[in-house]
């Protein structure tokens, strides 16, 4: 049984997720296999690009994202998935080493209309390293499951 | 990549197509986004999904790849030409990402991009930002998934 329905969110909560730290094998792994631009597989051709040092491509940091909420809540919440972000901001570079977390606000819920058995929750994720620097902000739509009438 | 004054409004490129397994769906997730809907089976037949499915973020590394690739062609046939290909620059953000449909073991996703603006930057000389929609649709026509990026081009120099 899930602890978290989407009954459980309201606007203006806000929670915090993490740290997780990145590191430059997982970085290079990532790119490897999913963005292979220099400034992500290699450190001396990262120095001569335009961010001047190895650091994570902004699709390995969003899936950062999902493995600290998913770590955080997702995973013993109702979750039916997510139907987008209408907005993703990549502020500064993830770079190894870095110890993300993430910062999440409620924005608004509504229940589904056409189906019954689940919510919308939207909210807005930021992440930031140790510094406190925002590295990347994010808005969701999350599908939540409602909580099941007491019997 | 191609120079920012080489673009156009409009242009649609086709960057490649590919399909999902039962493997690499549960290697990301197990990675990154362990709902059981993407890392068991059995578990997202009982899901409201009905089937295994991708992460949404799989989905858009998968796009990145064929993108890259994309990029890595147009500066090979700039080195081919005797040109010397436009640097690589980085992007703002994205906006309107959208998860459509899921994405199932077994589909095949064709990625598609089209420039749909052509900024002019003050704040960064040399550079222009170039807006795009890029698409994903499955094997059956129906778009899964899209999103509108941002990315700074290199212009041509001056003189």
């Amino acid at each position: 049984m899930p602890k978290f329905h989407w009954e459980d969110f309201t606007p203006g909560q806000v929670t915090e997720y993490g740290p997780r730290e990145v590191t430059a094998e997982e970085i290079k792994a990532f790119a490897a296999e999913f963005d292979p631009q220099p400034m992500h597989l290699d450190e001396e051709a990262a120095r001569a690009s335009f961010v001047g040092g190895l650091c994570a491509s902004g699709w390995h940091t969003c899936a950062i994202l999902m493995r600290i909420i998913a770590d955080g809540f997702i995973l013993d919440a109702a979750s039916m998935g997510a139907t987008g972000c209408p907005e993703v901001k990549w502020l500064a570079p993830v770079r190894p080493g870095d110890a993300l977390r993430v910062r999440m606000k409620v924005l608004a819920t509504r229940a589904s209309r056409s189906r019954p058995e689940l919510g919308f929750v939207d909210a807005r994720f930021d992440m930031v390293n140790a510094q406190d620097l925002p590295v990347m902000t994010l808005t969701s739509h999350l599908m939540l499951g409602r909580r099941p009438a007491a019997p | 990549m191609r120079y920012f004054d080489d673009m156009s409004v409009g242009e649609r490129t086709e960057l490649g197509s590919h399909t999902f397994t039962a493997e690499e769906i549960k290697a990301f997730a197990k990675k990154f986004d362990p709902q059981r809907f993407h890392v068991d089976e059995e578990a997202a037949k009982a899901s409201h999904f009905g089937r295994l499915c991708a992460s949404g973020w799989h989905t858009a590394a998968v796009y990145m790849r064929h993108f890259v690739e994309f990029e890595r062609r147009e500066a090979d046939e700039a080195r081919a030409r005797g040109e010397t290909p436009a640097r690589d620059g980085p992007s703002p953000g994205i906006r309107e990402l959208r998860w459509l449909k899921p994405v199932y073991v077994g589909d095949t996703i064709s990625f598609a991009r089209e420039v749909k603006e052509l900024r002019e930057t003050t704040r960064q000389p040399g550079w222009g930002l170039m807006v795009a929609y890029n698409t994903g649709t499955n094997q059956h026509g129906e778009l899964v998934f899209s999103f509108i990026g941002a990315k700074f081009a290199e212009r041509r120099q001056k003189g």
